[in-house]
């Protein structure tokens, strides 16, 4: 009996991003030095390809595919839309970066364009099989771009620490994963669903069992308390490009983890794993918002404030209702677009020897570039959340959801932090706009088309909290 | 549920008793009269040359990890060979797109001179 050919079309951008990463590897292999920025544009041109090819296919409904091991649904198609065009952004911005540092370039952008392969994968993937494929496709890269420059122990320290945690996290992973397999005979998540919904509620343990190891597993690759330990650690110890690629794509990357283990595989035990993600959205709103308070370097404060949004991005989860995943896609994509702009500001201006690494390095950044400012200062209010920006829209959207469900505590002890949360990113506007600057030379993003990338960056944050309707209405035409 | 799993318990309880056992065994029973010229380490009768604990050279594990790499394609090799007459083009064809990325990442590890030992 030969093999059915699986209907390859829903599959077309992520074999594109396959095909072109090869063709970008010898290419950049074999070019000259002199012909190195070919490695740039190969690159770009398969990110921007993947978008283009998602779009041409948006009209689709959702369709499983490879067996029943693929789903392409307007989830993974808005997220993979996301995934590529926020790489897009990282590459452009660590473009002059990874040349100052004297980075491999073909590595880099090869090791980037892999990882998000391994995300476009992980958020289309409707058996636990392609899942952790996805998953291992994304974090590999991510460990290896970390340590890209093993002459720096610093660097070789994180990049250590990243993978250990990772690969614990993992095991636990599949280990909870092979238990729920164990209980109900199948790894696809379609088949699943049919036999726990068919289980009767006494011979829920073993799922239940198993779904502790999967939401510890999740909950780390999200960096959410009490599996956050490496997130600070591993952004302040990475280079500034590779905390910025580390920030953002795999943020949505780890929420196309939870919708399809958690919402999709098991409604049927919902009660069970909100209460878990409860404990979970509650600690790191919390601990990430008040450890934060008293960080001096930019880059620890940032990834504990990624703790606690990624708390509040919980928050839309653990309401479990179709609103509630959809103002969860919303947190998360408006979260990955503010961090990019602020790390890649952070990456950006650490140029001619001189790495930002604390918050006091932003001093007066006003008087020496205003724009520059100004735009840092709309991702701050807008993570603050601070109307009129997407920040605020997006927790609005959350705290509504959890409300909806009866859950006022929750939102009110959200709230109290998101107050807490508010003093250390106004103190970095303050730094910027009221403290005097150490040098009054002024200072610039490298190239043009920089400067356009991150205007384009700063002012879609506030552009999308002025009219959110276009993007909150595809995240709920997606559940 | 779990009385399925019995078997395995007793057969790690045996499975202790006769690895402890065993050693417990030689330990009481056995005659124990050590002196210097037994405890002392030694090569093949002489006395040994040098220490165990020698640097060796890093390259060995380059192409330990290589070797790995291009040993496992055998694992997947077999199976798809056994049943290849089964599995029709499809199935064919699949296995030649994974061996072309592996040629790939061929291509780059001599390129970049991974398998030269100079």
């Amino acid at each position: 009996m030969p093999v059915q050919v699986p209907d390859l079309t829903p599959a077309v951008p992520q074999i594109y991003v396959l095909i072109m990463t090869c063709v970008t590897l010898l290419v950049s292999l074999f070019a000259s030095k002199k012909h190195s920025a070919w490695t740039y544009i190969l690159s770009q041109l398969t990110l921007l390809g993947a978008i283009v090819l998602t779009l041409l296919y948006f009209h689709h409904k959702s369709q499983v595919t490879f067996h029943g091991n693929m789903i392409v649904d307007h989830v993974s198609m808005l997220l993979t839309i996301f995934i590529c065009a926020i790489t897009f952004f990282v590459l452009l911005y660590s473009r002059d970066y990874i040349k100052q540092h004297k980075m491999p370039n073909t590595e880099y952008h090869v090791l980037v364009l892999f990882s998000t392969l391994g995300m476009m994968i992980l958020v289309s993937s409707y058996s636990f099989v392609s899942i952790y494929v996805g998953l291992e496709l994304f974090t590999l890269p991510l460990y290896a771009l970390i340590a890209l420059r093993r002459d720096s122990a610093v660097y070789s320290e994180a990049a250590m620490k990243y993978f250990v945690m990772g690969a614990i996290a993992s095991g636990m992973l599949l280990y909870g994963l092979s238990m729920i397999y164990g209980a109900t005979g199948s790894v696809q998540i379609a088949e699943v669903v049919k036999v726990i919904s068919a289980l009767p509620s006494s011979q829920h343990l073993i799922i239940l069992f198993g779904l502790v190891f999967v939401i510890a597993g999740v909950a780390f690759k999200l960096g959410a308390v009490p599996f956050h330990m490496w997130v600070p650690d591993v952004y302040d110890g990475s280079p500034n490009t590779v905390t910025l690629m580390i920030a953002t794509g795999p943020k949505i990357a780890a929420f196309g983890l939870v919708i399809r283990l958690l919402a999709e595989t098991m409604p049927d035990v919902q009660l069970a794993w909100s209460h878990a993600l409860m404990l979970i959205a509650v600690l790191s709103i919390g601990l990430g918002n008040i450890v934060a308070i008293v960080q001096s370097n930019i880059k620890r404060m940032l990834a504990y404030s990624s703790i606690a949004q990624m708390g509040y991005m919980l928050l839309g989860v653990i309401a479990g209702t179709a609103n509630g995943y959809a103002a969860a896609m919303f947190y998360v994509l408006i979260y990955s677009l503010m961090s990019l702009a602020a790390f890649g500001l952070v990456a950006m201006l650490s140029r001619d020897g001189i790495d930002i690494q604390h918050i006091e390095d932003l001093r007066g950044l006003n008087e020496r570039n205003p724009w520059l400012a100004f735009m840092m200062l709309i991702v701050m209010f807008s993570m603050a959340g601070i109307p009129p920006l997407a920040g605020f829209m997006a927790k609005i959207g959350v705290l509504e959801a959890v409300i909806a469900v009866g859950h006022v505590w929750l939102a009110a002890v959200a709230l109290l932090f998101a107050i807490v949360g508010a003093y250390y990113y106004i103190r970095v506007v303050k730094v910027m706009y009221f403290d005097d600057p150490l040098q009054s030379t002024r200072i610039d993003l490298p190239t043009g088309d920089m400067r356009v990338a991150l205007t384009v960056n700063g002012l879609s944050v506030l552009a999308l909290g002025i009219f959110p309707g276009i993007l909150m209405s595809l995240c709920q035409a997606a559940f | 549920m779990l009385t399925n799993y019995f078997p395995i318990l007793v057969f790690i309880a045996i499975g202790i008793a006769v690895g402890g056992g065993l050693i417990i065994f030689s330990r009481l029973i056995a005659p124990n009269k050590p002196n210097a010229e037994k405890l002392s380490p030694y090569e093949c009768g002489f006395p040994a040359f040098e220490d165990a604990r020698l640097p060796f050279d890093v390259r060995y594990y380059l192409v330990a990890i290589l070797f790995i790499l291009f040993d496992l394609e055998t694992a997947f090799f077999v199976p798809w060979a056994v049943v290849l007459h089964k599995i029709g083009l499809y199935g064919f064809l699949s296995m030649m797109v994974f061996l072309l990325i592996l040629v790939v990442g061929f291509i780059y590890e001599w390129k970049k001179g991974a398998l030269e030992w100079e």
